[in-house]
């Protein structure tokens, strides 16, 4: 097997027998990464020279004798994770010229644990998006389809694995900007439970929601991102004090006697019937195995959306008032007053997307509107929160679709915000929530683009469904098969 | 109503830019809109995923801080370790 088709625990194995080295891992990857750029636009910058030099390090390392088991494993951060010394741009302009002077927590926990950052990789801007098309540095490819998105915010994350650039990619996922991504690329991507992974450093969108989490090709690469990923943060104050876990170690369980939840809210009107028979097909599998299915209701899911659609832009518009043109965001150059550099600084600097949901955030927030927006939003997300917690007391995981069709074209949702939006209705209420989800690959349509299958777990229930997608993963091979984009 | 929404978002609307902003905020208020028809009274709004109490640190001064260049290092522009910006009192 060459080395760009290696996972990530199949590459920590290569490395400990000295197959290979770090430098030569991460030549050859960088290499795959600039080649690529054409055809996928999966990064924004790759960083060349920091990559081999933290490679020579991590052989270093292992020459006296280090051990740790993801030394010299190469990845790249979703450019909204602050890189010390590099630019993070977090997809927009306004962050286009911007150098962070500090590293953020996920960032420097995979640094310690000896991996290699090849580069920062290409999202929606401001992780607006469910298409990669609103970044800056313009839209990523499908690698199983050119003509068609690779899904969002996490797009790049998703395209590079797919395409087999990278072993591992970190992510943020506010509602569902993992795991749609994932589906659409055919990879496996974890959001963990709110509050397991740091989010010191990780650009706030919407701070009650947005949770970073591991992207690879399988789960139990996933599990083995989480045990570094995941920890107490204290420079997090929403970081849980129970965050860390043995992910790796809670891998290989029997699915005998699991209950499984399954939604009928998750297999009506809008889902593609292809993608709801592959589904089904998947969570037979595991009937198969031993577990039972129950039926269950998450009533309130059908108003995950539009909650989301209030809370988000309001959490947004008040991080977001951070980019004032001043400190260190884009600064417009034909203004003469205070006033005229806010206002045209933030129209330049931002994009449409992330402008109109300032603008709707303002709006719910704003006086005389408050209680029948935002705080209607709160009590419904108390709802929504509430149907999984009913589930959770009958069922130990829920299991659907993460998206209700696969991969759209380019293009094809960008005139309508609204259309674009239920790209994720399977995925908002578990950010609203808080609990995790992982999605991971369990079959191809038609015409050839990947299926995800959502499992959804009770708060802290990460090392469960990562131990369950990895069960079905050592069964199927779904999650190997490869993207034609070379030939394409 | 937009333009003023605009303004506190303190993000510059030009005219010409007007109809399909105002079209697109009444498509995703369109959308949004039927959360109203859901009872809820009584229902305790949820902040936040997680019941934690915000955690404090000692007041006490930190050994370690970035130091003032690192942090203006990305102004857009800034002379003799201040942001510039334009003149506000006359």
């Amino acid at each position: 097997m060459e080395l760009h088709q290696m996972g990530v625990a199949e590459l920590s194995a290569g490395l400990r027998n000295k197959d290979f080295s770090a430098v030569e891992l991460s030549s050859t990857l960088l290499q795959r990464l600039r080649q690529a750029q054409d055809n996928l636009n999966a990064c924004i910058t790759i960083s060349e020279e920091s990559a081999l030099e933290q490679a020579r390090a991590a052989d270093q390392r292992r020459a006296q004798g280090d051990s740790a088991p993801l030394l010299g494993v190469p990845l790249a951060h979703k450019d909204i994770f602050c890189t010390r010394g590099q630019r993070t741009t977090c997809g927009s302009k306004m962050l286009a010229e911007f150098v962070s002077p500090y590293d953020a927590t996920v960032v420097q926990r995979f640094q310690k644990a000896g991996m290699v950052s090849l580069g920062k990789l290409n999202m929606d801007e401001f992780a607006m998006g469910s298409s990669n098309e609103t970044s800056f540095f313009g839209a990523v490819r499908n690698p199983w389809d050119l003509t068609r998105v690779p899904g969002g915010s996490s797009g790049g994350s998703a395209a590079a694995l797919a395409a087999r650039l990278l072993p591992a990619a970190t992510g943020t996922d506010t509602g569902g900007s993992i795991r749609q991504p994932a589906a659409f690329c055919g990879v496996t991507g974890l959001k963990p439970t709110y509050g397991r992974v740091s989010r010191y450093g990780m650009i706030a969108f919407a701070s009650s929601l947005d949770q970073g989490g591991p992207m690879a090709r399988s789960a139990a690469d996933c599990a083995l991102l989480m045990d570094v990923m995941a920890g107490h943060d204290a420079l997090d104050s929403t970081s849980h004090p129970q965050a860390a876990g043995r992910f790796s170690a809670a891998l290989g369980r029997s699915v005998k006697g699991l209950r499984i939840g399954v939604p009928e809210e998750f297999f009506g009107e809008g889902l593609d019937p292809e993608v709801a028979q592959v589904v089904q097909e998947a969570i037979q599998w595991y009937v198969r195995q031993g577990a039972e299915i129950r039926p269950v209701h998450l009533p309130n899911n059908v108003h995950a959306v539009s909650t989301y659609y209030v809370l988000a832009p309001a959490e947004a518009s008040s991080n977001l008032s951070r980019f004032d043109g001043i400190r260190y965001s884009h600064r417009s150059g034909s203004s003469v007053d205070l006033q005229e550099l806010y206002l045209q600084s933030r129209y330049e600097g931002f994009g449409p997307e992330v402008r109109r949901r300032i603008l709707v955030g303002s709006y719910v927030l704003s006086a005389g509107y408050y209680d029948a927006y935002y705080r209607k939003a709160q009590q419904l997300r108390a709802l929504i929160r509430e149907d999984f917690r009913r589930a959770f007391a009958e069922v130990d995981v829920i299991m659907g679709p993460t998206t209700p069709t696969p991969a759209f074209a380019l293009g094809a949702k960008s005139a309508d915000p609204v259309a674009m939006y239920l790209a994720d209705i399977y995925t908002i209420a578990v950010n609203l929530a808080g609990i995790p989800a992982l999605s991971l690959p369990c079959g191809f349509s038609k015409a050839g683009l990947p299926i995800g299958l959502q499992i959804m777990g009770n708060y802290f229930a990460d090392e469960l469904i990562l131990g369950l997608g990895d069960a079905y993963q050592r069964d199927s091979d779904w999650h190997q098969q490869v993207p034609g984009w070379e030939e394409q | 109503m937009v333009k003023r929404i605009a303004h506190l978002s303190r993000i510059a609307l030009p005219d010409n830019e007007l109809p399909q902003m105002v079209s697109q905020l009444e498509r995703i208020f369109s959308l949004v809109a039927e959360m109203q028809a859901v009872p809820t009274q009584g229902v305790e709004p949820m902040a936040h995923p997680l019941d934690l109490r915000q955690p404090l640190r000692s007041d006490a001064l930190r050994q370690e801080c970035l130091s003032r260049e690192e942090l203006m290092a990305s102004a857009p522009r800034a002379q003799d370790g201040l942001f510039l910006v334009p003149k506000v009192i006359e």
